[in-house]
């Protein structure tokens, strides 16, 4: 008897956390997207899908899943085609490779938050480096968190720097679980090195390169939030506000908790398919390497 | 000879290559570290030189002053080491329980908590999780900060799929010795998933540490804040008046992070590459 109970007795914590913390709230999340808090804040109202339709006829809520979008578009291209060169410079066989491959791990360690202090330092207008150069090269002295869409491009680099580290490890794993036979045989058929790089290494490493587009997409989507807060705060003019930081507005800034209640609808739904597909086709890659 | 020679090259041009774009990544750190030493008039020093006059100090000094950075720093060493140790033991558990046991509704539980992979839910779902901190009475309190972070579909995840690596021979030479699941689980399998566990620990550390919008809204005190957070409080305090201070302070949030893995990184690798490669 106590054999057969012993399985769910090891699930109890994580279900205990999982049903408290993410089932309950999920189930909150949709029920109170579809009430609105009186004027005085004191009774729900019942409003049917009134917030959500406010929300796609409110020009800031749509001009905020546009940033998202552009802003998750480019700095997982960008990133991802970065460290893929990276990673390729990286999977040599010379002396000292592993201090190298050490280094540039490193900003892995970074915080989102880290990573905003640090380039917001280097793009200031006076004291900062990058600043300086763009002065020297360009003859411009752009203010780089205040002006758009320049503010968004800074959170970009912060973000794409901040990744790095995660993205070359992973390049490299798949980079290494090619067998060396393949290029060999390639090099005996005469492929010269951009081709081996287009006919080999790219489709070989897809099941790597789709699991890191979907990591890169979740991180950049949310946890940039950080990055954000602390360079720009949104601004300027909600340029640089992504769907999370408007959310985080919303429910914290404004206090209206019906809107932030459908946002996060809209959030859930989206990861919801966003997981269904990665199943679906993430697996399938796998399977075939 | 011309072969060889050509060799050395490509490895000189290689080597050098590594070394620029190491440069080059680390540059930023390197950089906050000699402002986090320059003195408050040689901050806006125009045009900006890299190398500071002085050995400054003070700007550690009054970075931990201006914020109570080193209580926010104490904060966030016991929120990551209760999350740490919380989702790496219960991980083991639903993770052993799903590898080495059959049950009734396994596949139909291990699918609930499939579902939850991807959902960053103290971000997305913020709102009604705060509610449920504000009628536990746990806003502005570790409780807030650790228990909704204890166990996740993650570390089950891997945990699991760790052990199903190891030969089910084992097991069943475990149970003929008479050994319990408990004793199995504790004297056999832990110890021989040493590595991947401490590396999926690690990762679960720098995950803790470096959490930001939920400390930012469960919290409302600079004494129940975390490091995070800090750095936004002198970007507040300092505003663009002090570089100096500010990457003192930035220095300080991320030494315990970077220190971890620097000293541990075959681990860090190890755990990084489990996380992700899910045959």
């Amino acid at each position: 008897m106590s054999k057969k109970i012993f399985p769910y007795l090891l699930l109890i914590p994580t279900f205990l956390i999982v049903v408290i913390f993410i089932y309950y709230p999920a189930f909150q999340t949709f029920k109170l997207s579809f009430y609105k808090m009186s004027p005085f804040g004191n009774r729900l109202f019942f409003t049917g899908f009134g917030n959500f339709w406010s929300l796609f006829t409110s020009g800031q809520y749509i001009q905020s899943a546009y940033t998202t979008l552009i802003f998750v578009v480019v700095t997982v291209v960008a990133g991802l085609t970065i460290s893929l060169f990276l990673a390729l410079l990286l999977n040599q066989k010379v002396p000292g490779i592993g201090i190298f491959r050490t280094l540039i791990f490193a900003p892995y360690a970074v915080s989102p938050a880290v990573a905003g202090t640090l380039w917001a330092f280097l793009l200031s207008p006076v004291a900062g480096y990058v600043s300086y150069l763009f002065l020297v090269l360009f003859k411009a002295q752009p203010q780089w968190l205040t002006t758009y869409p320049l503010a968004l491009i800074a959170i970009m680099i912060a973000t794409i720097w901040k990744n790095l580290g995660f993205n070359i490890i992973f390049f490299l794993a798949g980079l290494q679980s090619i067998p060396q036979s393949y290029y060999e045989a390639a090099t005996i058929d005469g492929a010269n090195a951009s081709s081996r790089l287009i006919k080999i290494t790219i489709p070989l490493l897809s099941p790597i390169t789709f699991y890191l587009i979907v990591m890169n997409v979740t991180f950049t989507a949310f946890s940039a939030f950080a990055t954000i807060d602390v360079m720009t705060q949104g601004g300027p003019a909600n340029t640089t506000s992504t769907l999370i930081y408007k959310l985080y507005q919303d429910g914290f800034v404004n206090f209206n908790t019906g809107f932030a209640s459908a946002e996060s609808v809209i959030l859930i739904l989206i990861m919801a398919v966003f997981t269904y597909l990665y199943f679906k086709f993430g697996q399938k890659a796998v399977f075939y390497q | 000879m011309k072969k060889s020679q050509k060799k050395i090259l490509r490895t000189i041009l290689i080597e050098i290559g590594l070394i620029a774009i190491s440069v080059i990544i680390l540059l930023p750190i390197f950089l906050a570290l000699t402002m986090s030493l320059k003195k408050p008039a040689e901050v806006f020093v125009y045009p900006p030189k890299i190398f500071p006059n002085s050995f400054y100090i003070q700007n550690y000094i009054s970075a931990f002053n201006s914020i109570n950075l080193g209580r926010l720093m104490l904060n966030s060493l016991i929120m990551s080491i209760i999350i740490t140790l919380g989702k790496t033991v219960f991980g083991i558990f639903s993770g052993y329980a799903f590898s080495n046991f059959k049950f009734k509704g396994a596949s139909l539980l291990f699918a609930a908590l499939f579902i939850t992979l991807f959902m960053p839910a103290e971000m997305i779902m913020i709102v009604p999780l705060f509610q449920i901190m504000q009628s536990f009475h746990w806003v502005n309190t570790y409780w807030a900060l650790t228990i909704p972070f204890l166990a996740s579909a993650t570390t089950t995840f891997l945990m699991r799929q760790h052990f199903m690596t190891i030969p089910k021979e084992l097991e069943d030479a475990a149970k003929i010795d008479g050994a319990g699941p408990m004793r199995f689980l504790f004297e056999i399998l832990v110890p021989l998933s040493k590595s991947t566990i401490g590396g999926i620990a690690m990762i679960n550390f720098v995950y803790a540490w470096n959490l930001y919008l939920w400390p930012l809204v469960v919290t409302n005190s600079n004494s129940m804040a975390t490091a995070q957070i800090g750095l936004k409080m002198l970007t507040n305090v300092e505003s663009t008046s002090n570089w100096g201070v500010i990457m003192a302070g930035t220095l300080m949030v991320l030494a315990p992070t970077l220190i971890l893995f620097f000293a541990v990184q075959k681990l860090f690798v190890r755990g990084i590459i489990t996380t992700g490669l899910k045959e």
